[in-house]
């Protein structure tokens, strides 16, 4: 049985998809039925490796791929019986730069605006807003092709939010965005979130994910592989792995205490594995009773990653432990 | 009006907005070489060659042939706008920013197609203008001319469009024009009478769509035609729609555009 979405809000739903596949003309099939529900003011996320069917399933409910079979419903409205409707609802910032580079930045925003009928009297108002919240406000009157890479992500993100949308959805909005840049797109999105818009996020940095999504869906191979709070998913780890860097070799390194697991990958640094609900004083208390003090540690990989390569490692079928 | 309909109105508008600002964009490309290309054929077929051959249908040659050239620029024009841009949005894939929004595809259609009609009604009036400068033109009936140059510069923007559907890569966008519009212009009546072919030839050019807008332009123009109104008319009118038609259908099922 595939895992089913029981842990979404009963009503109201931003996104209700049933059923969904896609076969392409080629013969591949990049959704088997897949079954997914976002609760309206949602932060969600929609993770899986490549070809796990994110962008396939992105296209078909914004409209940019034709699905082979299911139904989607956005906010209520049937992508089949109103797409028009069911367009102007979503806003999406897609994962490939796909403006005219030729435009100027106020072109671009306003055209799109336009094709949602918004008329350029309201939308220069709507635009000089995000534009400013984004940091692009100087860049208005630029040509679209000589904004810097970060810019130009940052407008994909101003152009999907240019008709005022009640869902957005983001595929990869911070690609080789650098760091103080994703920040502040980090807290530019969760101001979106909290003033009502529902967000659906696909992304590749699953930091990303923990710090920014209520809800988290993984996807492998077309299938919904997991989903739920992402605190409920984080727990299913069953361990922790830590980096600790110690002050003095490891030479003299105490047998672990029970729950942890330890193995040295240089004379000042230990890795150590640690099972869910274990007492971290005691493994302290163990290594300064052995004359070893810890300098500082770190998780070795970001929690969401150890479950993603967990999850995605077994067959879809498999328990999540 | 309807939310609907303003919402489809206001598409519209950015649509044909959108592809007057790149026709000025890049005007070198879109309304100089016209300019230049006709005042060639002026130079060349009218004052040179032309003093020649003397009157055409009892109408001085520079004349005659002023009418089929703009409608050469027209056709050229209309074309070659809309397949380029409509093609371009979908190889740089910013089509997908109406495929995305809530716009009609009838109303994508008709934006691009008034796009086109734009671009080559400017090269006409330009090409016009270069022409006074080589022959005398009345106008015998202006809404003759008017209502062909119209339905001419429609029905070959969605020829473009169609083009672009279908189009995979540049190649694609260039062949048509090449060995397909290009010989039906020049074999549609711009240079010459079809009263002068040998009979198997005139019979095989009213196959050709051109002939009956170079023709009817002309007798708005200068009054003189190969081929009579209701005829032309009627020919043009089917053209139009059934170039509408395909192009509405091919886009509507999304061809080339959705997987």
């Amino acid at each position: 049985m595939p895992p089913h979405d029981d842990e979404a809000p009963a009503s109201p739903l931003a996104l209700e998809i049933e059923g969904l596949s896609k076969t392409y003309a080629g013969g591949v099939t990049a959704l088997h039925g897949l079954d997914l529900r976002v609760g309206a003011g949602e932060f969600f996320g929609l993770l899986g490796a490549n070809g796990a069917g994110k962008t396939t399933t992105i296209g078909i409910v914004t409209s940019l791929c034709r699905k082979s079979g299911g139904h989607v419903r956005v906010y209520g409205h049937d992508l089949d019986r109103e797409p028009a409707e069911v367009r102007r609802l979503i806003g999406l910032c897609p994962q490939e730069i796909n403006f005219n580079l030729f435009e100027t930045v106020e072109d671009i925003l306003t055209n799109q605006a336009g094709f949602y009928g918004v008329p350029r009297r309201v939308a220069r108002t709507l635009i000089t807003r995000i534009l400013e919240q984004l940091d692009l406000g100087a860049k208005r009157r630029a040509v679209a092709r000589t904004l810097s890479g970060g810019m130009k992500r940052r407008l994909l993100i101003a152009r999907s939010l240019v008709h005022d949308p009640r869902l957005v959805i983001l595929d990869e909005p911070t690609a080789g965005v650098d760091v103080e840049m994703r920040r502040d797109t980090w807290a530019f999105l969760r101001r979106l979130n909290s003033e009502g818009r529902t967000i659906i996020l696909t992304t590749h940095y699953l930091e990303e994910a923990e710090h920014l999504c209520d809800r988290i869906a993984i996807l492998d191979h077309g299938r919904l592989l997991t989903v739920g709070p992402r605190r409920e998913l984080l727990t299913r780890l069953a361990e922790e792995v830590y980096l600790f860097d110690l002050d003095s070799t490891a030479a003299g390194l105490p047998p672990p205490p029970p729950g942890v697991r330890w193995r040295t990958l240089d004379p000042h640094t230990l890795e150590v594995f640690v099972a869910r609900d274990t007492d971290l004083t005691t493994l302290f208390l163990r290594l300064a009773e052995a004359g070893l003090r810890v300098r500082s540690l770190r998780n070795r990989a970001n929690r969401l990653e150890e479950l993603f390569l967990h999850l995605t490692a077994r067959p879809a079928e498999a328990p999540v432990p | 009006m309807s939310p609907y309909w303003r919402t489809q109105a206001v598409a519209f508008v950015t649509i044909l907005r959108r592809e007057f600002l790149r026709i000025l964009r890049i005007w070198p490309q879109t309304l100089f070489p016209s300019a230049i290309t006709m005042t060639l054929y002026f130079v060349i077929f009218g004052s040179i060659i032309g003093r020649r051959v003397g009157l055409m249908d009892g109408v001085p040659y520079m004349a005659y042939i002023a009418p089929g050239l703009v409608m050469m620029a027209v056709i050229t024009n209309s074309y070659s706008n809309v397949v380029s841009s409509f093609f371009g949005a979908k190889f740089s894939r910013y089509v997908e920013e109406l495929l995305v929004a809530p716009v009609a595809d009838v109303v994508v259609l008709l934006g691009y197609m008034g796009g086109g009609m734009i671009r080559g009604l400017t090269t006409g009036l330009i090409v016009t203008g270069v022409a006074l400068f080589f022959a005398h033109l009345e106008i015998r009936h202006p809404w003759i001319m008017l209502t062909t140059v119209l339905i001419t510069s429609a029905t070959f923007s969605l020829a473009g469009f169609l083009n672009a559907l279908f189009a995979r890569k540049f190649d694609d966008i260039s062949i048509i024009p090449t060995f397909v519009l290009t010989p039906l212009t020049y074999l549609g009546g711009v240079f010459y009478s079809i009263r002068v072919l040998p009979p198997f030839w005139r019979r095989l050019t009213r196959f050709n769509p051109i002939l009956y807008m170079v023709n009817a332009f002309r007798e708005g123009v200068l009054g003189v035609s190969d081929i009579g109104m209701v005829r032309a008319y009627t020919m043009m009118s089917l053209f139009l729609a059934l170039f509408f038609i395909a192009a509405y259908v091919v886009l509507h099922r999304a061809r080339g555009l959705k997987s």
